[in-house]
């Protein structure tokens, strides 16, 4: 009896596994999205998809081309560097059409996501016990969140 | 902020890896070292282990058609999942997952599985009757040879296929370490010690699965365990438990003696937010006392009795250990800030889709498959057509 007799079922495993790597490449071709790799290891019309999508955020520049007094009051103090809408939120809208008004902010919540006391804080950070500090009354009541320091003579 | 502790960033509040990316590794794990127990007989010729050959290999195939499944539903999107078998590649060690898998599951066991088992195979698609017959014949792939000639063939290319399978068998598991070890940004999973690790962790796990399944399913069966091959398979789990303690304290010390930046962090996390899980369930619980139970068996002449309760115990306590092992590392990796200063907290869901429900069912699930398996093709000594060949190498 032949070699390729007795090792016959052997070479029908084999076909098995190239019928089943075929199909693997099948199923492949059908799966990879078409402009898979056309740029890079991405698929290149995610490109154009993310572009399309609709903005959220502003920016600060389009804030400060309407509210240059905040903008002066904000480069006076410690929040000089913090945009706008860290903040605000996003307000894209609110910037395409200024009929749209942005949710007031409560202070009380909204502050202590920063400022809430946190031994892993760096010391020089402004940061309180908010129930010792004020307990719960609105931050805005004593500062002005644009320009927060207190400022001799009261608030500011 | 609720289970939040000192300074953290805001992406790093919730777990992104749960609890079934713990369970991946741990059933991965199970596969590997089920096989390398399998190896045991047919490449280092260890006959005493021959009772528990079949079985260890239909328990690794069990537990790979349950492995991805932790992951798929991790990705979630059943329309999609699906591709990460189909869409390999060679730039992340994540995408290489649909190589490693189907080479080990396709080239590896199934082959290895259908060589061994092809004799019974074919008597059994001439003697079934319905549904089975019909099984069996799909089973043969349309041939009969059982000539003795055919069965040496097999036997030979079952042996080079078991040899290829030990290295697959590591690059399986090792691939899964080497996810963790590879994350620089990480200090808790970064070290090039980690794939190494999960290897002989995954040995030990997968060889205390196999004589517990052992033990158990004889005695359900009520015939009698054949002592020479647990012993032998437990004398095995000792030698290998003893280098996996090894390679894991070799670790500790390193990180100890190094003590960078990350040190102070990762050593707070161990004497607290971990500390049942690491020291008491992994290396108490989990080692130590699994190890110094088997030592005894080794030093000493207990009776049989004796023995096989202590092989009970000491395989559940593997397990408990080993997969502590794989929760302190999906989860503990997960629980410090990258800064350093702060800490969270995993809440496991309970009915969620990556909750705890779902993984005990998935824990239970290669037991069952397990069952069919052995239903479809019985690994028993006493049911075979003919004796296990001779471990020999392919000349």
């Amino acid at each position: 009896m032949s070699l390729t007799k007795d090792a016959g079922h052997l070479f029908r495993f084999a076909f098995l596994f190239v019928v089943a790597f075929a199909v693997f490449l099948v199923v492949r071709h059908f799966v990879v999205p078409k402009s898979f790799g056309e740029y890079g290891h991405y698929r290149g019309a995610a490109i154009g998809e993310i572009a399309a999508r609709p903005l959220h955020y502003a920016g600060h520049e389009t804030c400060e081309t309407c509210h240059a007094d905040i903008l002066q009051m904000k480069k006076a103090g410690k929040h000089a560097g913090v945009n706008c809408e860290a903040c605000h939120g996003p307000l894209a809208n609110h910037a395409g059409d200024p009929s749209i008004q942005p949710a007031k902010l409560d202070t009380a919540v909204l502050c202590i996501r920063c400022h809430a006391a946190s031994a892993a804080k760096p010391k020089n950070f402004p940061q309180v016990d908010a129930d010792q500090h004020s307990g719960g009354i609105a931050c805005e009541t004593c500062h002005q969140p644009h320009s927060p320091a207190i400022q001799s003579g009261g608030t500011k | 902020m609720n289970g939040v502790e000192g300074y953290i960033y805001p992406n790093e509040i919730t777990l992104y890896w749960s609890v079934l990316i713990v369970l991946y590794p741990y059933i991965t794990g199970l596969v590997a070292g089920a096989f390398i127990l399998a190896s045991l007989v047919r490449v280092f010729n260890v006959k005493a282990v021959a009772p528990a050959y079949r079985l260890a290999l239909l328990t690794a195939l069990a537990f790979l058609l349950v492995a991805p499944l932790p992951l798929q539903l991790h990705l979630g999107h059943p329309e999609r999942s699906p591709e990460m078998y189909f869409t390999p590649h060679a730039t992340s060690a994540m995408a290489m997952f649909g190589f490693v898998y189907l080479w080990y599951l396709m080239a590896v066991l199934v082959f290895e599985i259908w060589l061994d088992y092809r004799r019974d195979i074919v008597l059994l698609s001439q003697s079934t009757t319905g549904w089975k017959r019909l099984l069996y014949r799909i089973m043969t792939l349309g041939s009969d040879n059982i000539s003795p000639r055919s069965l040496v063939i097999d036997h030979k290319v079952g042996w080079i296929v078991t040899l290829v399978g030990i290295p697959s068998a590591f690059i399986l598991h090792g691939y899964v370490g080497f996810i963790f070890g590879s994350l620089k940004a990480n200090p808790w999973w970064n070290s090039p010690l980690m794939p190494v690790v999960f290897i002989f962790s995954a040995m030990v796990s997968g060889i205390a699965a196999v004589l517990l399944l052992y033990m158990g399913i004889t005695k359900w069966r009520k015939m009698p365990i054949d002592m020479p091959c647990v012993d032998t398979t437990a004398m095995y789990l000792f030698y290998i438990f003893i280098l996996d303690f090894s390679l894991e304290m070799l670790d500790l010390i390193h990180r100890v003696y190094e003590a960078d930046e990350s040190f102070r962090t990762l050593n707070f996390m161990v004497h607290t937010k971990l500390y049942f899980s690491q020291i008491v369930l992994q290396m108490c619980i989990g080692t130590l006392v699994p190890i110094l139970l088997l030592g005894i068996v080794q030093v000493t002449k207990l009776p049989a009795l004796i023995r096989k309760r202590i092989y009970v115990v000491a395989g559940c306590l593997v397990q408990v250990g080993v997969f502590a092992m794989r929760w302190n590392v999906v989860i503990g990796g997960q629980l410090f800030s990258k800064s350093f200063l702060g800490y969270t907290t995993y809440k496991m869901g309970l009915v969620s889709r990556e909750g705890l429900l779902m993984a005990i069912f998935l824990t239970i699930l290669p037991l069952g498959i397990l069952w069919v398996l052995m239903k479809l093709l019985p690994p028993w000594p006493e049911k075979q057509h003919v004796p296990l060949p001779a471990a020999t190498p392919a000349h």
